[in-house]
């Protein structure tokens, strides 16, 4: 039986990361995922981690330093929320065009203004077509798995990506929980040794970074993408491995009594715990509810979600971030573009929850439940709701 | 100044005859800052990595799939060059104790120009050196935005026309004076700045020489003239070089652990900053009231120099 042990989940999730022995950490602190990298240091400051720890004066050079680090060879992890990701923002999508394979935790937090450090999905959101893997934990436990998980999806020769593991802002990344902690030797015996498909150096020369003209580019943009979409059987196996390894399943969209069930919530994150006791306190009032928790955002899993979404008769996709004047939250628009050609497609309604920290209970989702299994299909009263607002 | 006689016909059989940087590129005729790189690897030679800002010598050298680097190159953004190369430094230490790598020293090499230099890539390059990185960042400096189209930046000089700062009927160009980066790094107490120009290409050599063999952040500030945006025919490059360092307008000289030291002998007395400026078309527009006045601030900032020069001491000897 592993060993269990109580601790902060940003402090967890560093440990995991010294777990997978990464050469270079390049960070900028930012509420609410400061702690990881102050950890990080620690563990580097006590001599638990050879890595060379740069603590950058912005965001924008802790990425830029991790593309030189990752350019160079390294196996590269760093750690952001909100205004530190969008500042990170320019180079974003390059990472990913390069297909550098850098680990980052994202402790999700609202984008200002006004200035609010607390949780949403905002900040994920507004980067979701940058050409990253993304998966979202909904406890601590999810979170260093994933992030042990990350590095060997992110580097496989098949997918080379960079990859964000989610964790929200305060509600996962400052809880402190109970946490199976795998060892050195089980970690090492999991993940490889990152081998680097073309790294700078005098001993192999490459230039990395070219001019895409326009008679290439449409073609970079092709590939990125079926990189993208292929990376999801990488994901898969790793995740099946991590099963056989460990005992703990992932899959892209784990199913809470979702199976045959008329009502359907979707969350991610750390609300999916909240709308479990949620769909618990339902079921024992007679609906027929269940809940799906979306755990791989990007690539998105549409025949897996498909699937799971088959014979439902109403969905209430819950979304953490406002497009704002758009058709739905990016999650809801996502999902009914996908079922559009669904004959027996549920009512979706979109809620829009939780925005800036704001708590949502369980009897927020029960209320969230039960209107949206009256929704009719074809006739929404309402494009998208955003729940809980005063003055609507 | 050469104490052998024909010592630039002999000197050019002393550089390596190696070409890290491959003609074919597609900068334009007469460019300085193309030479100036190819003379900065020679010096640099084979154990070097390079990270480049965005700008002219980004787009001209690797359009996909060519590339005119016979060196491991490495370009991600615009304002980043430093804190790239702070990745690779790092990661080149990380991974060579590690024994994953070679066990020998390659030095990393940041390359920007004076946009990605002086103006949007500051804070990555002042980071770099305050944290100490053992790398060399060296700025060719053509005095304005030349890869979008001749705009002003923070080091292109007073009373240039560039196209966001032109001269017109109630304009002279460019109203403020040229951003000192030199200095700023020096203030980062970095063992090691200068600047150097293209024109004197022993003196530029030399010092990315000394730079490399000096341990932690380097800083090297390279004059590359412009043809094309300073307004000048492509075959006066080097001339113009020279008449910039003669008229004082480009003091040559290095700071080593604080120490000043000029390297090419300034001029006594300077020659006159009008043969520098009335070539350029971009100077053309100036009045006699205005180059008076560049004169006298040139006059004030090699003196500045000079003082420097004869009155600051090494660090060494202050502590």
């Amino acid at each position: 039986m592993a060993k269990q042990a109580g601790m902060e989940i940003a402090f967890a999730a560093a440990e995991a990361v010294a777990l997978c022995r990464p050469d270079v950490i390049a960070a900028y602190p930012i509420t609410p995922n400061t702690h990881m990298p102050e950890h990080l240091s620690d563990i580097v400051a006590e001599g638990r981690l050879d890595c060379e720890f740069i603590c950058t004066e912005s965001e924008h050079s802790a990425m830029s330093a991790c593309c030189g680090a990752s350019g160079a060879g390294a196996r590269v992890f760093t750690a952001t929320s909100s205004q530190g990701l969008l500042y990170m923002g320019e180079i974003i999508p390059i990472v990913s065009a390069m297909r550098l394979p850098i680990v980052t935790a994202l402790g999700n937090r609202a984008l200002s203004g006004p200035i609010n450090i607390w949780n949403d999905h905002s900040d994920i959101m507004s980067q979701r077509d940058m050409g990253w893997l993304a998966v979202f934990a909904a406890n601590g436990q999810e979170v260093i798995d994933m992030v042990i998980q990350a590095f060997k999806i992110a580097e496989n020769r098949d997918v080379m990506l960079p990859i964000f593991v989610n964790l929200d802002g305060f509600q996962l990344t400052h809880m402190v929980e109970p946490i199976v902690f795998p060892t050195q030797a089980q970690v090492d015996k999991f993940l490889p040794a990152y081998k680097p498909y073309a790294a700078v150096h005098p001993d192999n020369i490459v230039s990395m970074g070219s001019l895409g003209m326009p008679d290439v580019f449409n073609e970079f943009k092709k590939a990125q993408d079926e990189a993208v979409i292929n990376s999801k059987k990488v994901i898969l196996e790793v995740w099946k491995d991590w099963e056989k390894a460990f005992g703990r399943k992932y899959e892209p969209i784990i199913s809470y009594g979702a199976k045959g069930a008329d009502v359907l919530l979707l969350t991610m994150g750390s609300m999916t715990e909240t709308a479990s006791v949620a769909v618990d306190e339902m079921c024992k009032e007679g609906m027929s509810v269940g809940l799906l928790d979306l755990k791989l955002w990007r690539p998105f899993p549409s025949e897996e979600f498909k699937k799971a979404v088959k014979g439902a008769k109403a969905l209430a996709v819950m979304d953490r971030a406002v497009s704002y004047g758009g058709t739905a939250g990016p999650v809801g628009a996502e999902i009914k573009a996908l079922l559009y050609d669904e004959p027996d497609a549920p009512a979706i309604t979109n809620y829009i929850i939780g925005l800036g920290g704001r708590d949502v209970t369980v009897e927020d989702f029960i209320k969230m439940g039960k209107e949206a299994s009256k929704a009719k299909k074809g006739k929404p009263e309402k494009a998208y709701e955003i729940y809980g607002a005063r003055g609507s | 100044m050469s104490i052998i006689e024909n010592f630039d016909v002999y000197a050019p059989r002393l550089v390596d005859q190696e070409e890290f940087y491959a003609a074919g590129h597609r900068a334009c005729g007469g460019c300085g800052e193309a030479l100036a790189i190819r003379l900065m690897c020679k010096a640099m030679g084979r154990d070097t990595i390079v990270t480049n800002a965005t700008g002219c010598m980004e787009v001209t050298a690797c359009m996909y799939p060519t590339t005119a680097w016979n060196l491991p190159w490495i370009h991600v953004a615009f304002p980043n060059s430093a804190s790239v190369g702070a990745g690779v430094e790092s990661a080149l230490k990380a991974l060579r104790r590690k024994g994953k790598i070679a066990d020998r020293y390659v030095q990393t090499v940041s390359i920007g120009g004076d946009g990605g230099t002086v103006d949007i890539g500051l804070q990555a390059l002042s980071g770099a050196m305050e944290r100490g990185h053992d790398m060399l960042y060296v700025c060719f400096d053509n005095e304005a935005y030349m890869n979008t189209g001749i705009q002003r930046s923070g080091a292109t000089p007073f009373g240039a026309s560039t196209t966001t700062a032109p001269a017109g009927d109630e304009s002279f160009g460019k109203k403020a004076w040229k951003k000192n980066v030199t200095e700023i790094i020096l203030a980062h107490n970095v063992p090691y700045v200068a600047t150097a120009c293209v024109s004197y290409p022993f003196d530029f050599m030399n010092k990315v020489k000394k730079a490399r063999e000096i341990k932690g952040p380097c800083y090297i500030h390279c004059m590359a003239p412009c043809p094309t945006g300073w307004r000048l025919p492509m075959g006066d490059c080097i001339k113009i070089g020279r008449l910039a360092v003669e008229t004082g307008v480009c003091p040559l000289y290095e700071v080593e652990n604080g120490k000043y030291k000029i390297t090419v002998d300034m001029l006594e007395p300077l020659r006159p900053v009008i043969d520098y400026l009335k070539p350029q078309g971009r100077f053309r527009h100036l009045t006699p009231e205005k180059i008076e006045e560049i004169q006298a601030r040139v006059i004030m900032e090699c003196n500045k120099i000079k003082n420097k020069v004869d009155s600051l001491q090494s660090w060494d000897e202050l502590g």
